[in-house]
């Protein structure tokens, strides 16, 4: 493989991996706050208990997510350099604010949260919580702000001096209609993932006390119960909030990247006029030639998918890619042999991200009905759902990114500059290789370190309830590492 | 100028905060062995719970702390991203693996931090203590690295990419490696040792405050040495007036820093060693200008001028620094002052896993 391979594979493996765990840190850390808060205004210990069960998880999980992304702040410049030249004065900005912003929020009130305990007055303890939560979002905001740009970029102009683009509004920047409709539809999909996990977590325990049923089960169960209900409800929401903003975001993507939805839909010729087109839900073969075969197809879905209406034109890649070629081929940034992305992969992440989602909205309806009155679900196969649905929402995301990031190629700034003249020139196969496989191996190990932690954790469940109080000078502490 | 002399400016002021920060932390995490006692073994058949109260104890002490320091380097790197792309660029991609390294270090140290005490089993405990000791050691002295080449000089040539010229890396690892780049690794390192020392006496009670101010004793004037070399091979082949003078009230607050702590002066101490960290960068930013990066010999240098964002760009990040720096700082020294009290062995409570 040569360098641009190597690290477009490399960009690929750490960008999914950190993104495993970005959604769970912006939506248990809600839930986290949450409970803690309300822990504060019922007295229910139960919620304090869980506050503290979820918390752990999150802690757990949020140190893998700011690790990764630091990885990912350094790799524009190890990897992407002229990229990094090319479009730094735009795509800087946000980096650096998400830094200020919001690294500095998520990281001190996070530890002012972990040793605050007996430290802190407690509104202002669990207020910490929240404060972490709203640095997830806002780092969220500045994150995709960036990577807005770079689906369609706005508020820039070419510099014919420097030969680079530079900001001419910051506004048009933050306020992109790409990041107004992603923006929402990846804060929901966070929530979706928070939702799911607590709902997987609490149904799991939920089963497992109610199985060993003991004398002082009764708290526990009213517990876990409330969290699985929670957790479902919170997935219900945040999946219809998806689903809205995912169809908005749809619409826009035909008007910007109509290539990305066409390829969506390995839609080759554009309909003729009058006639609409329609959308396939499974396809047996045929995505690298001409001729798909669809098994199921809906008819004029993807019109309403990309237009709003059921007759709306949708463009085929064949007349989308002689458009580019007539505007794009002449340029040294914007050449490209094909300006169609790789099909099979945005046909089937695109439907891999959609049925994870319905998935796991078909799992938390049921959940709540399932767990209606006093009712707990005992049967054997609904142990699998309580891995499943979380899973579903979390790879959900990976499919979207994937999906989103594929579909978009052979551009890195869509019709400015194309991937392969964005890699580092200085930078030698050899070292790419060590690096990818270096984050390879780390990534991999630390997946099963986590995974294991947290297992051990879920296993142990929610600790029995200790008043929290304020520590004297020569006691111990009620937490230290 | 003014705006890219603002910005020049910040990065200094980012990567003190940086080193001053983050130092007393990777000082704490090297001194775990030492002041914590029961030295370097991965596997020992059960936990000596007097060296692993004593370890708990100073890793307590920067507990709430060193993510939010860390976040000091995201934002230098950040700020230099949108501030200097080309400095980003030419940095990033020309010192490849020493960075990789630094990651690697910085992602086990992290994770050491975060996953040591979610677990009470003995091999877990040890094997996190090594990343948090090894990522303590390495990560100061590849940050050293980096940094004293940037001004010491790297191999450069000026790139022609269509009609814009830019000044790019020209040269493999082993260009990085040279006898200052290395001493100033090296250097970073002790420093950030005495510094941890200072911090630890400050921070704690009994038996570890006494040690820790014994052992700052002990490795202060290898730090100063040490600087001293740094200071003046770095100035002779860069130096002037200015630089001079700032590396020369460097040595003196850090001699200052060694005879406070000699009187038991903790907070001075700490101060002092405070105040070397952040001239040593001062100075280190003098003999940088006008430049991003010096070049070495005969090679073109990246100047801070063609490394820079357009105005326009410079003046939002500018607004954006004046808004929310106060903020950050506020709730910083706050958190500082939340966790002010000294610790000892005896405020640590029983190892539980029962708090996140």
């Amino acid at each position: 493989m040569d360098v641009l391979e190597l690290a477009r594979w490399q960009f690929a493996i750490t960008t999914v991996y950190h993104f495993l765990f970005v959604p769970i840190t912006i939506g248990l850390s809600a839930i986290v706050a949450w409970y803690h808060s309300r822990w504060i205004r019922t007295r229910n210990e139960e919620h304090l208990r869980m506050a503290k069960f979820l918390g752990k998880l999150f802690t757990i999980n949020f140190a893998l997510g700011l690790v990764t992304g630091i990885v990912q702040e350094f790799q524009f410049g190890m990897n992407w350099s002229s990229y990094s030249r090319f479009v730094g004065d735009i795509f800087g900005a946000p980096l650096a604010l998400e830094a200020l912003l919001a690294f500095f929020l998520e990281s001190t009130f996070l530890g002012l949260w972990i040793f605050g305990w007996g430290r802190i007055p407690e509104r202002l303890h669990a207020a910490c919580m929240w404060i972490v939560h709203i640095g997830t979002v806002l780092s969220a905001y500045f994150i995709l702000a960036a990577n807005s740009f770079m689906q369609n970029p706005v508020g820039y102009r070419i510099n014919p001096q420097t030969g680079r683009a530079e900001m001419s509004d910051f506004i048009a920047v933050l306020t992109n209609e790409v990041q107004l409709v992603a923006f929402p539809h990846v804060i929901t999909a966070s929530y979706m993932v928070g939702g799911a996990v607590v709902m997987g977590v609490g149904l799991h325990k939920l089963r497992k006390v109610t199985r060993d049923a003991k004398g002082d089960d009764v708290a526990d169960r009213r517990m876990y119960r409330h969290a699985t209900r929670l957790g479902a409800v919170v997935t219900l929401v945040a999946g219809l909030g998806m689903t809205i903003s995912g169809d908005l975001q749809g619409k826009v993507m035909t008007d910007v990247q109509p290539m990305k939805m066409a390829a969506a839909e390995a839609l080759y010729e554009t309909p003729p006029e009058g006639e609409c087109a329609p959308f396939s839900a499974l396809t047996i073969a045929g995505l690298g030639g001409e001729d798909p075969t669809h098994v199921i197809e809906i008819p004029c879905l993807l019109s309403f998918l990309g237009t709003g209406t059921w007759d709306g034109q949708v463009q085929g890649m064949v007349e989308l890619e002689n458009e580019y070629r007539a505007k794009f081929a002449d340029g040294e940034l914007t050449q490209a042999d094909t300006y169609i992305p790789p099909i099979a992969v945005t046909y089937w992440n695109f439907r891999l991200m959609m049925g994870a989602g319905f998935f796991a909205m078909a799992v938390a309806a049921w959940v709540l009905f399932a767990t209606r009155k006093d009712r707990v679900p005992m049967q054997r196969w609904v142990q699998p759902l309580t891995v499943l649905a979380p899973l579903a929402t979390v790879l959900g995301q990976s499919f979207g990114w994937i999906f989103t990031e594929v579909g978009r190629q052979p551009w890195v700034v869509f019709g400015e500059m194309t991937t392969r003249t964005a890699v580092s020139p200085s930078v030698g196969a050899t070292d790419v290789w060590i690096s990818m496989g270096v984050f390879t191996l780390l990534y991999g190990a630390l997946a099963v370190v986590e995974v294991r932690l947290l297992l051990d954790y879920i296993r142990r469940g929610a600790e029995p309830f200790e008043e929290p109080r304020l520590v004297e000078d020569d006691e111990p502490l009620q937490f230290a590492y | 100028m003014d705006l890219i002399l603002i910005w020049f400016v910040l990065l200094a002021v980012l990567w003190t905060g940086y080193l001053v920060l983050e130092g007393f932390d990777f000082g704490v995490g090297m001194l775990l062995p030492v002041l914590g006692g029961g030295g370097f073994k991965a596997r020992t058949p059960h936990l000596n719970q007097r060296v692993e109260t004593r370890r708990r104890t100073l890793l307590t002490t920067i507990g709430p702390h060193w993510d939010g320091n860390e976040v000091w380097l995201i934002t230098a790197v950040g700020a230099t991203f949108a501030a200097f792309p080309h400095w980003y660029a030419t940095m990033l991609s020309g010192m490849y693996l020493p960075l990789l390294l630094l990651l690697v270090v910085l992602i086990l140290r992290n994770m050491g931090l975060e996953y040591r005490h979610k677990r009470t089993d003995t091999t877990w405990v040890r094997r996190w203590d090594l990343t948090i000791i090894a990522g303590s050691v390495l990560a100061p002295f590849v940050v050293g690295v980096v940094l004293t080449n940037l001004v010491h000089g790297l191999p450069m040539t000026e790139h022609l990419a269509g009609t814009t010229k830019y000044t790019e890396f020209d040269g493999s690892v082993l260009s990085l490696l040279t006898p200052v780049a290395l001493l100033g690794g090296l250097t970073l390192t002790v420093l950030c040792l005495t510094h941890g020392a200072h911090f630890i006496a400050l921070k704690t009670a009994g038996p570890l405050r006494s040690e820790a101010s014994a052992l700052g004793q002990r490795v202060g004037p290898v730090a100063a040495i040490l600087t001293v070399t740094l200071l003046v091979a770095l100035g002779i082949s860069r130096g002037m007036a200015a630089s001079w003078v700032v590396s020369g009230v460097a040595v003196v607050a850090l001699l200052a820093a060694i005879a406070a702590n000699a009187r038991g002066a903790e907070g001075w101490a700490f101060t002092g060693t405070s105040a070397t960290i952040g001239l040593t960068v001062v100075s280190y930013f003098l003999m940088l200008f006008p430049n991003a990066i010096n070049g070495r010999g005969a090679s073109p240098d990246l100047t801070l001028q063609a490394a820079a964002s357009s105005p326009l760009t410079l003046t939002i990040m500018t607004w954006a620094g004046v808004v929310f720096t106060p903020i950050m700082l506020g709730y910083t020294v706050w958190s500082y002052w939340t966790f002010r009290r000294r610790l000892s062995v005896d405020h640590m409570p029983a190892v539980s896993e029962s708090h996140p």
